[in-house]
């Protein structure tokens, strides 16, 4: 059972505090979009063995939305960060390259 | 109007530690911007207490301000103010973004008193929370799951917690503590 | 026989005698016995029957590791199946039997099993019983169900009157395994100012050195022990327990503790069992070893049994498992067991060693004693039915030709010894293959890794593959000192403690007894005793092609008994690697799984039980409801009234009387639990307008608007009443299931999508007790509160206002769910039943009568209203129920809207919402589907509607109903029939308008 940090509170949680919120990331398309593209985005979702971006909610507990870094594999927690950007920060980024170097996630490396 | 009821008329339990609903409670949830110092200066101003910082708790006395999160605080006043106080604040922050809301009504309260150890222990069965004297300190707060609800609890001091979960389980919250106080069934374990 | 000596026992207080019964019959043991050692100081060698052939089988093990020795422990509310005799401790009055034998242990109709064993090798059962299939659910399935099975389940109606607790601890090191590797390591972690934690499964500490002996820093294994308790219990940072089993370790350090505390003592107070939810930094494994069994024809006769377990009932419960004990073993541990019997003056015959040349020191010793030492020998049989009378010997190699018979009545068997790598291997700790000691061991470069990507487990110990005592206890220092230095403590280099015990020769690994034992040998060389697998079982499944060893194990049935397989399963994978001709380490290992050994389903469920099996969400006005004789709906976690049946008057009966009360005077509603959340700020007009259909930001101030909220999907997901507070400020009702979900939905969405949008919300639902109070009299009821001026000019239908009812404060709104006059009023939860007092009398004139949500859902359905759940399940847009009305087309967005732009969502051919009207008056059964002409691709009746709801109108006097019929209100007068759940018995219904009752409105705009 994992334990992820929650950064706006700062609780080191463990799963059973979160609820899990899939894929981060993602754009939303809305009224006017052509199909493809909103196809993928209510669908279409990344299922990497290694590294993946996810959200999660600290809902027993501030009830804040956050990202999450995590290895699929060894369920390593690289880092979290606020649920409110449109991309990993960089330092999160680099810290992910020292140690799985070469990693990719969509078009983000 | 007729006074306040609370969910469980006071009820209390005498175990490892003594459980009780303690309450009424004044409660006033103030949401606001991190920066918004209108509306921090407008809670202080009616508890005499600081602004806590980071999941702390500023009470005393059953008056003060709890750290919900970043951009949420719970304000604690006597329950005969708790009308005119979101009143008050209200008018106060009269066309700025933030809100202000009495939720005396909706929520619970107990305290665990006893000894220190044991008032840590009960928490412990129920709560995934380090409770070591050492990990979880005076005066702060923890927002959890307790068992199967959520709660929210906080030493005012070694000895003595309080503990806020919603109305309507009030009487799950309470039977809980109950249990996990049930003489006999002492950890021994902090 | 077996026999209780005059003298010995370190664990057992032969002034405290103990009285138990087993199969009925009574025993007398010591404090401190277990049932295993007290059983065969009774001389009860047989203590259950195999689970396949019903093979009378005997106590194999002293530990956790044993597959025979299962009992049903207690009786009635206490019953408990497979328990294991080695460790289940004595006490005074403990009733246990026998499990899986007919109709007593000594006699069993199922052993005819054990002569067609030759005709029930593995796959039988797949092989025999897969056709014809009808056979299977009528006659293979309840004769194997009679006939196989282990423990009994308890009764349905048992209630066990125990309690079980959870503990959440946190340390910076946990070692699991009180043995001297794991006591060491506590020492060494302990000592570097570490928090420790250290568990250990049994009641006593030190593991088995004690009774495999030696000296450690010139004292004895016990004193030593002794001692390092001691030091252990005075360190501030450390935290000790026994009868604690480290039962499973998961990802980023979470372990599993389960801790049995009044099992050996029941009646005390507390908590049965305790489960221990831990979070440690560091792990340390000090799990020990297990002896293996040899694989020889006869090795499953009660008798035979591990030459550890044989030393320890003698040491420790002053128990002789024999007579005469031959001593059969592939390394020098085995040794031991023939000293300490020659010591205890038993007999010891031979001792068989499979190495050519013997052993070391130990066999010295023993031949000094005077034992008859036989080197490259082994046993081709046992001899005995029940019980062992003798063995037959024969060279190691070669196919079992006899030497010479021994007559004994017990067989020390030990073929090497195996880590216990099962914690290790939970959380993904890999393991290599040791040729040298023939054993799997941890692969420390391929430990489990935790949040940070760093190793959070080091075995230590016997369970790291170091088995003697010098070894085992500088390993147990080396994995203390890792995990302090790993948890930034500064480990301590001090010397580890001295240690004097006799060098080992090495084992030779012999997976089969003799090497080249002929088919009627191997075919009575058991592998797994539970679950009966032989040595030609396996043979078989590697001729069939089963080559992977996860699959072996499935085809057999090797090590999936309760007990797991920790004696079988490294000389089954010995036995399949030789028979396809491979390397042990090719085939591999199956997965080890947590738990270590069963745990208590109570420990899991925690406090879970009664009054707090999960919670119970109580409006303010519950008690009163209970008091007043109420018949509960569960929704959600909250108990809302169904309906208050009257003495002598049936739940149907109840409910009519509801409607009819509230249709024509008037009718009180506890609707304390709709969803009731608070949605403030600059934006929150615009954000209003995001999550409902409608255009909620043009709602006037003090006005109430029925609003659809939509998923991304496009789906309906809920619906409800907001009222507009003041410019910035909406109040959102919800349905009662909705509340938790929709404030979660309004959150995600703006916290994570448009999180520069000024908007906060508050849920609060429980802030209020909500009454509606309903019919042509509540006008009447609220003025004689009085306090607020309720007429239809002040109070227009869709309108809300503060202000104070019969001295309460009060917010009413005027909104109707029922088709009646109605207003629903809200005071603080406080003062909820104050209010419903005050209703009910001053209504007592009205014959006001609450009223429940069978009620509730009669008169809506009456009005054609849709309830979230019944006309939708998920696949239901806004449009299929003529909700067009609720859907702007002045807005360009909201959530759903993009979803309800595809083609077959934007498409008139749906399913849609129509009124159905049976020929006869009766009611259509609910969810009852209108088949149509031809069939589906899967053969299946094509259908063309289904009804979504149906009661009996009392205000109709006839059944109505609602559902949605393809292009149903093109189809109006139309009659289609409706399928019973036989799928023949028909029932036509009229397709007709959903408005049943005053579709005017004329009852609600008074």
């Amino acid at each position: 059972m994992l334990t992820i940090q929650c950064p706006h509170c700062g609780v080191q949680a463990e799963e059973t505090e979160l609820s899990p919120g899939g894929e981060a990331h993602l754009s939303r398309f809305g009224p006017g979009s052509e199909d493809q593209d909103f196809e993928a985005y209510l669908f279409f979702r990344e299922n990497p063995k290694g590294v993946h971006f996810e959200r999660w909610r600290h809902v027993h507990g501030c009830g804040k939305w956050f990202h999450a870094a995590r290895c699929t594999v060894t369920m390593e927690v690289f880092g979290t960060y606020s649920a409110q950007t449109t991309e990993p920060p960089k330092a999160l980024r680099d810290k992910i390259s020292e140690k799985r170097p070469g990693w990719t996630w969509r078009d983000i490396a | 109007m007729s006074e306040p009821v609370t969910p469980l008329a006071g009820a209390s339990f005498d175990g490892l530690v003594r459980v009780t609903e303690t309450g009424p409670q004044g409660m006033i949830v103030l949401r606001c911007p991190e920066d918004a110092t209108d509306a921090r200066e407008a809670a202080t101003a009616v508890t005499g207490t600081k602004d806590p910082a980071l999941r702390r708790a500023a009470v005393s006395n059953g008056t003060g301000i709890l750290w919900m999160s970043p951009d949420e605080r719970l304000i604690l006043v006597p329950r005969a103010k708790s009308a005119s106080t979101v009143a008050e604040m209200q008018a106060k922050l009269a066309g700025q973004h933030a809100l202000v809301a009495d939720v005396s009504d909706a929520r619970a309260i107990f305290r665990l008193e006893g000894d220190p150890l044991m008032v840590r222990e009960v928490l412990a069965k129920l709560a995934p929370v380090d409770m070591r004297p050492d990990h979880f300190e005076v005066g702060e707060v923890r927002r959890t799951r307790l068992a199967q609800v959520a709660a929210a609890f906080w030493l005012e001091q070694e000895g003595t917690a309080d503990l806020i979960c919603f109305r309507s389980v009030a009487r799950y919250v309470y039977d809980l503590l109950c249990t996990a106080a049930v003489n006999g069934s002492a950890v021994k374990h902090f | 026989m077996s026999t209780r000596l005059s003298h010995g026992g370190r664990l057992t207080d032969r002034s405290t005698p103990v009285q138990f019964t087993f199969n009925g019959r009574s025993f007398s043991g010591y404090a401190g016995d277990t049932l295993a050692s007290a059983l065969l100081a009774g001389d009860q060698m047989m203590m259950g029957r195999s689970f396949k052939y019903h093979r009378p089988r005997g106590v194999v093990s002293s530990g956790a590791e044993e597959p025979n020795a299962l009992v049903n422990l207690g009786q009635g509310d206490t019953h408990e199946p497979n328990a294991r005799a080695t460790t289940t401790e004595i006490f005074q009055g403990l009733k246990a039997s026998s499990q899986n034998h007919w109709p007593s242990l000594e006699y069993d109709v199922g052993a005819v099993n054990a002569h067609l064993s030759r005709f029930l090798p593995a796959g039988f059962y797949y092989k025999m019983f897969i056709h014809p299939r009808p056979l299977w659910k009528h006659v293979y399935e309840p004769f194997i169900r009679q006939s196989a099975g282990l423990g009994k389940a308890p009764h349905p109606e048992a209630r066990d009157p125990d309690t079980y607790e959870h503990f959440y601890a946190y340390t910076d090191v946990l070692v699991v395994g009180g043995g001297v590797a794991g006591l060491q390591a506590a020492l060494e972690a302990g000592r570097a100012g570490a928090e420790v934690l250290l568990l250990e499964q049994t009641a006593h500490w030190g593991g088995r050195t004690p009774v495999d002996g030696g000296e450690i820093d010139g004292l004895d294994p016990d004193a030593w022990i002794e001692k390092a308790v001691g030091e252990l219990e005075a360190m501030p940072n450390v935290r000790i327990r026994t009868r604690t089993m480290g039962a499973g370790i998961y990802d980023h350090g979470y372990v599993l503790g389960y801790e049995r505390l009044t099992d050996h003592a029941p009646g005390q107070p507390g908590p049965r069992h305790r489960l221990w939810r831990i979070r440690a930094k560091q792990v340390v494994t000090a799990t020990g070893a297990i002896e293996r069994p040899l694989a020889f024809a006869g090795n499953d006769i009660p008798g035979v049994m591990l030459a550890s377990a044989v030393r320890d009932y003698l040491v420790n419960y002053g128990v002789a498992v024999g007579d005469r004990t031959v001593v059969v073993t592939t390394n020098d541990d085995g040794y031991r067991t023939a000293i300490a019997l020659k010591r205890a003056g038993l007999d010891v015959p031979a001792v068989l060693d499979a190495r050519e040349y013997g052993g070391g020191a130990l066999m010295d010793q023993a031949k000094e004693m005077g034992i008859r030492v036989e080197t490259g020998r082994g046993i081709s049989k046992v001899k005995g039915g029940k019980r062992v009378t003798g063995v037959a010997t024969c060279g190691i190699a070669g196919s079992g030709a006899l030497i010479d018979e021994i007559a004994c009545d017990c067989v020390a068997m030990s073929g090497g010894w195996s880590p216990v790598v099962n914690l290790w291997s939970h959380c993904g700790g890999k393991l290599f293959w040791d040729e040298a000691q023939a054993c799997f061991r941890p692969d420390t470069d391929r430990a489990p890794t935790g949040a940070d990507g760093k190793p959070f487990v080091t075995p230590a110990g016997a369970a790291n593959g170091y088995l003697y005592l010098s070894e085992t206890l500088s390993d147990g220092a080396v994995g203390g000192r890792t995990a302090a230095t790993a948890t930034g403590h500064a480990a301590g280099d001090a010397a580890v403690p001295e240690t004097s015990a006799p060098v080992e020769a090495a084992p030779r690994p012999v997976w089969m007894m003799p090497e080249g034992a002929p088919y009627e040998y191997r075919a009575k060389a058991w592998l797994d005793y539970q679950n009966d697998v032989k040595v030609t079982d396996v043979q078989l499944a590697a001729r069939e092609g089963f080559e992977s060893v996860e699959h072996t194990k499935r085809y057999t049935t090797l090590g999936m008994a309760t007990d797991q397989g920790k004696l079988s399963n490294l000389n089954g994978l010995a036995t399949l690697a030789n028979a396809l001709g491979e390397e042990i380490p090719q085939v591999g290992t199956t997965t080890f799984r947590p738990p270590y050994t069963p745990i208590s389903m109570g420990s899991i469920a925690g406090e879970a039980r009664g009054s707090v099996f999960q919670p119970l969400r109580r409006t303010p006005m519950h008690d009163w409801h209970e008091a007043h004789g109420v018949q509960w709906e569960p929704v959600g976690h909250w108990r809302r009234p169904y309906c208050f049946p009257k003495a002598g008057e049936s739940s149907e009966q109840a409910v009519h009387r509801e409607i009819t009360a509230t249709r024509d005077s008037l009718g009180l509603l506890d609707a304390s639990t709709l969803g009731k959340i608070l949605v403030k700020g600059p934006d929150a007009g615009r954000f209003m307008d995001m999550l409902y259909t409608n255009l909620m930001s043009k709602l006037a101030v003090g006005r109430c608007r029925y609003g659809l909220m939509c998923s991304e999907n496009g789906f309906l997901s809920d619906d409800g009443v907001v009222a507009r507070l003041d410019e910035d400020t909406f109040l959102v009702h919800t349905t009662t299931g909705g509340a938790d979900r929709i404030h979660a939905h309004m959150e995600e969405w703006l916290q994570t999508e448009w999180w520069d949008w000024q908007v906060y919300t508050a849920n609060v639902t429980e802030q209020y007790a909500q009454v509606g109070v309903v019919g042509p009299n509540a006008r009447k009821v609220l003025e004689k509160l009085g306090g607020m001026d309720l007429s239809a000019e002040a109070m227009p239908f869709m309108t809300w206002a503060d202000g104070t009812l019969g001295g309460l404060q009060a917010r009413v709104f005027r909104i109707s769910f029922s088709g009646e006059l109605s207003f629903e009023v809200a005071v603080p939860a406080g003062q909820g039943r104050a209010l419903w007092d005050t209703l009910m009398e001053a209504g007592a004139e009205f014959n006001a009568t609450p009223y429940g949500t069978e009620a509730l859902h009669v008169m809506r359905a009456e009005k054609g209203f849709i309830m979230i759940g019944d006309e939708t399940d998920g696949t239901v847009i806004p449009q299929d129920l003529g909700l067009d009305w609720a859907i702007s087309k002045k807005k360009d967005d909201y959530i759903g809207k993009r979803a309800q732009e595809r083609s077959f969502m934007d498409n008139a051919d749906r399913w849609k919402l129509v009124g159905l009207e049976t020929l006869d008056g009766s009611v259509l059964p609910d969810g009852a589907y209108a088949p149509t002409d031809g069939k589906t691709r899967n053969g299946q009746r094509n259908t063309q509607g289904r009804v979504t709801s149906s009661y009996f109108s009392p205000t109709l006097g006839k059944g109505i109903a609602m559902g949605l019929v393809h292009n149903g209100p093109d189809r109006m007068g139309e009659v289609i029939s409706f399928a019973a759940a036989d799928g023949t018995t028909m029932t036509e219904a009229r397709i007709v308008n959903a408005v049943f009752f005053d579709p005017e409105g004329k009852k609600q705009n008074v």
